[in-house]
C-alpha cells in the first residue's frame, strides 16, 4: 500500500541524513528538504479525488461558486507555507520558519477578505 | 518523483567528505574547501530540480 512505502522511504531517508549529518551537515538539510518534497508529491498525486469530490458537491448544494476556488487556494497556500516553515525549522532557523508563517497567514487573510465582506454584509442586512 | 534522488545526494555527500579527508591529508587545504562547495551546488541543482516539479504539480492542483 502507498502507507507503507511512504513509511519505509522516511525511515531510509532518516537514516542517511542521520549519517550524513555528522560529516556535511549542510548537505543533510538539503537531503531532508529533498526526501519532504518526493513525500509530498507523493501525497499530492492522491489529493485531486479529494477535491473533485468537493467541487461536485458543493456545486449540488448550489453555494455561490465563487467561493470554492478560493477556498481551495487557501487551502494550497496553507500547505506550502506549512512546508516551507518546517524545512526552514528543521534547519534551526526558527526566526525565518516564523516569518515564513507570517507571511503565509498574511496572504491567506487577503484571499478570505472577500468572504468575509459578503458574509459581513449579509449580517447588516440581518440586522433590525 | 523518482525516490534515487536521496541516494544520489546520499552518495555525492559521502563522496565529499572522502575527497576533503583525502586533500586534508595531503595538506592541500583550499582545494578541500573547493571540493566543499562544488558538492553543495550540485546537491543545490538537483533538490532545487525537484522541488521545481512539486510547485508545478502544486499549482496545478490547487488552481493558482
Amino acid at each position: 500500500m502507498e502507507i507503507i512505502q511512504i513509511v519505509i522511504f522516511s525511515v531510509i531517508a532518516t537514516i542517511i541524513i542521520v549519517m550524513l549529518k555528522v560529516h556535511r551537515p549542510e548537505i543533510a538539510v538539503q537531503a531532508s528538504l529533498a526526501a519532504g518534497v518526493i513525500i509530498f508529491a507523493l501525497v499530492i498525486a492522491r489529493l485531486s479525488p479529494i477535491l473533485d469530490f468537493i467541487k461536485i458537491y458543493t456545486g449540488k448544494i448550489n453555494i455561490n461558486s465563487q467561493y470554492i476556488p478560493v477556498l481551495i487556494k487557501i487551502i494550497g497556500i496553507a500547505y506550502i507555507t506549512e512546508f516551507g516553515a518546517e524545512v526552514c525549522r528543521d534547519a534551526g532557523e526558527n526566526s525565518i520558519a516564523t516569518k515564513v508563517e507570517m507571511a503565509g497567514k498574511v496572504l491567506i487573510t487577503i484571499l478570505a477578505v472577500p468572504i468575509i465582506t459578503t458574509l459581513l454584509e449579509m449580517i447588516i442586512k440581518i440586522m433590525p | 518523483m523518482n525516490i534515487d534522488l536521496i541516494f544520489r545526494i546520499a552518495a555525492v555527500g559521502i563522496l565529499i567528505s572522502i575527497l576533503n579527508a583525502i586533500l586534508k591529508q595531503t595538506g592541500r587545504e583550499e582545494l578541500a574547501m573547493l571540493t566543499t562547495l562544488t558538492g553543495l551546488v550540485l546537491v543545490l541543482v538537483m533538490v532545487a530540480r525537484e522541488i521545481v516539479n512539486l510547485f508545478n504539480l502544486i499549482k496545478t492542483m490547487f488552481q493558482f
